[in-house]
């Protein structure tokens, strides 16, 4: 692989890996507790947080990276926030990559978490709470087991989605090479120079082929959710 | 007293008003689809709230209004088989028998003298999904069991079963109750079910108890064909096996006399409980003779109930037992059928189904 990419090719791929490795292991928790919260939850203010959610999905990427540069940068409301306590910067870093990229893949993450929750047969947790379980013993044991398949196929499409992530990281943390030149950046930028087809062309290939295989995966694990709810 | 129930719960036009006592053994609560039944077991077991009253088990307060308890379902220590087995699809069968044991401290850990009580032991090691719907019904009951429960609750078991499953669990059942001696609190609106089961019966209707007692009086109660279905309308009868089947009949001991019936794969001297359906009766002033009906009874009347239809229901004691028969009222008139004549209760031996002989339960214990 070292041989066939370039070192400025092959460091974005590694890049662009690290980056949605982290954007999906890092939103997995948060969009696991949205998945339960917008699938069972009945509280005020669910619609606001299922808009919320869909958000990213439907404004243009360019709109929400300039978003997070606003609220996330050194002067953003959240960003000075972050720099006075803990001294950390997001923007123009990877870790800023990371959350834009977990931002754009968050509700793609959460539909397919929410979908895996709503196939659970809600009286097999009664079933469980008459034989002594805790309403916490029940999600360990019976809601999380039947719903695995499809927090692993959220978690799946959402690092395809931050593999392929492009508009909201450019706007917020612009394209440095070895810092936050993902794939997708490398791409447009191998583009611009002349004689960077061929490289641009051996980052499509890999883009490609992450993506289909994502895809693939996501597919076969929603399958087993369904057949482990339906107990086929 | 094992459970004591005194709530109330208003949905929507729909009132629940429930108030009884279920003592040890098995009580029934009987009534028409959509009289409450399910509500007041989902109340017992915690997964619905009444608006007010208490529920006690075993003394223990599962829930009290007044004095603001309300232990939550996991913490009632109470078994519930659902009319669907609810097994958990990710389990296997042994992995199900095992989840109380696994999941709270109480429960047993092997499930093998459950299992073979229920004839499941060779199902340990399948997927739920792999069972029949008798099987997997079976396996609940045995979950559920596992728990070691204070109290069965049972909400129409058997409903989703066709005929021949349901006669396949049926003997189970009785076999649970009589090793384990375990409180069972059972739902149906299936009177086989009852007359087989029932130690204790609490009649439900529009979400009211309308009357609760033993089978033995309650069943024979002329007054209330009406709300048990008078097609199921029946006595439930306590007997004794007095001889080996001869000629594929066995004869029974009942306190007014023998039966004969269908041969019953009981050893001599066990304790039966007979259900004589009233349309199965025929009554006669005179003692029949040359006739082809092998069970004749020397019966007082003790009531006559005239409906609206053509038929009248007519109270009979036999020895210490009460039985009913469904006659024309052209018939009760001809024969002079009032309270206090003698007659005979006629029966044909083949209308007895075998369904409708429990072994090892007595009635109203």
């Amino acid at each position: 692989m070292t041989a066939w990419l370039g070192p400025e090719e092959w460091q974005a791929v590694a890049l662009s890996l690290k980056v949605s490795f982290w954007a999906t292991v890092l939103s997995l928790p948060v969009g696991l507790l949205c998945a339960l919260a917008l699938a069972r939850g009945r509280f005020v203010g669910r619609d606001v947080l299922n808009w919320l959610v869909h958000l990213p999905l439907v404004l243009p990427p360019v709109v929400t990276g300039y978003l997070l540069l606003l609220s996330f940068g050194r002067r953003g409301p959240i960003g000075s926030v972050l720099y006075d306590l803990f001294g950390i910067t997001l923007a123009f870093q990877w870790t800023g990559a990371a959350l834009a990229a977990s931002i754009m893949a968050f509700p793609l993450m959460v539909r397919a978490m929410r979908l895996a929750i709503e196939a659970v047969d809600p009286r097999l947790e009664e079933a469980a709470a008459t034989l002594g379980a805790s309403r916490i013993t029940v999600f360990r044991t019976v809601t999380l087991p039947l719903i695995l398949p499809g927090i692993i196929a959220g978690a799946v499409l959402a690092f395809a989605k931050a593999m392929g992530e492009f508009g909201a990281t450019i706007t917020f943390v612009s394209n440095i090479p070895g810092e936050t030149r993902t794939v997708p950046s490398a791409i447009y930028a191998f583009l611009q120079v002349p004689g960077g087809e061929s490289a641009a062309l051996r980052l499509v290939a890999v883009a490609v082929i992450i993506a289909i295989g994502a895809l693939i995966l996501s597919e076969w694990l929603s399958r087993r959710v369904a057949r482990r709810i339906s107990g086929t | 007293m094992s459970l004591s129930v005194d709530i109330t719960r208003s949905l929507g036009g729909f009132r629940l008003q429930a108030a009884f006592d279920a003592p040890d053994g098995v009580t029934v609560l009987f009534g028409r689809s959509g009289s409450g039944k399910t509500s007041i077991v989902k109340s017992i077991a915690g997964l619905i709230a009444p608006d007010a009253g208490r529920i006690a088990l075993k003394g223990r307060a599962l829930f009290d209004r007044a004095k603001a308890v309300d232990v939550p379902v996991h913490k009632r220590r109470l078994g519930y088989v659902f009319q669907d087995s609810r097994l958990f699809p990710h389990l296997s069968v042994r992995e199900n028998l095992c989840y109380a044991a696994r999941v709270s401290g109480r429960g047993a850990r092997n499930p093998d003298e459950v299992g073979d009580l229920l004839g499941i032991l060779h199902l340990l090691d399948r997927r739920t999904h792999a069972l029949s719907g008798g099987e997997a019904q079976r396996v609940a009951i045995g979950r559920a069991l596992l728990s070691e429960p204070d109290i069965l609750l049972m909400d129409e078991p058997l409903a989703s079963l066709d005929g021949p499953r349901k006669a396949e669990i049926l003997p189970y059942l009785e076999t649970l109750q009589r090793k384990t001696g375990l409180s069972i609190l059972y739902v149906t609106h299936n009177m086989a079910e009852v007359a087989r089961l029932a130690t204790h019966i609490v009649l439900i209707d529009e979400g009211r108890v309308i009357r609760s007692g033993a089978p033995d009086e309650l069943l024979t109660d002329p007054d209330m064909v009406r709300q048990l279905g008078i097609r199921d309308a029946g006595a439930v009868l306590s007997a004794t096996v007095s001889a080996r089947p001869v000629d594929g009949l066995s004869e029974l001991a009942i306190s007014g006399g023998h039966l004969f019936l269908p041969a019953i794969d009981a050893p001599v001297g066990a304790a039966l409980r007979v259900r004589i359906l009233a349309q199965d009766v025929i009554l006669a002033r005179t003692r029949p003779e040359g006739i082809s009906a092998l069970n004749i009874l020397p019966v007082r009347v003790l009531a006559v109930r005239r409906g609206e239809g053509p038929g009248v229901i007519v109270q009979l004691q036999a020895g210490d037992d009460r039985l009913l028969a469904r006659i024309t009222r052209r018939s009760a008139d001809a024969l002079a059928i009032v309270e206090g004549a003698e007659c005979y209760a006629v029966m044909k031996s083949v209308a007895v189904s075998q369904t409708d002989i429990a072994v090892g339960l007595q009635s109203g214990l």
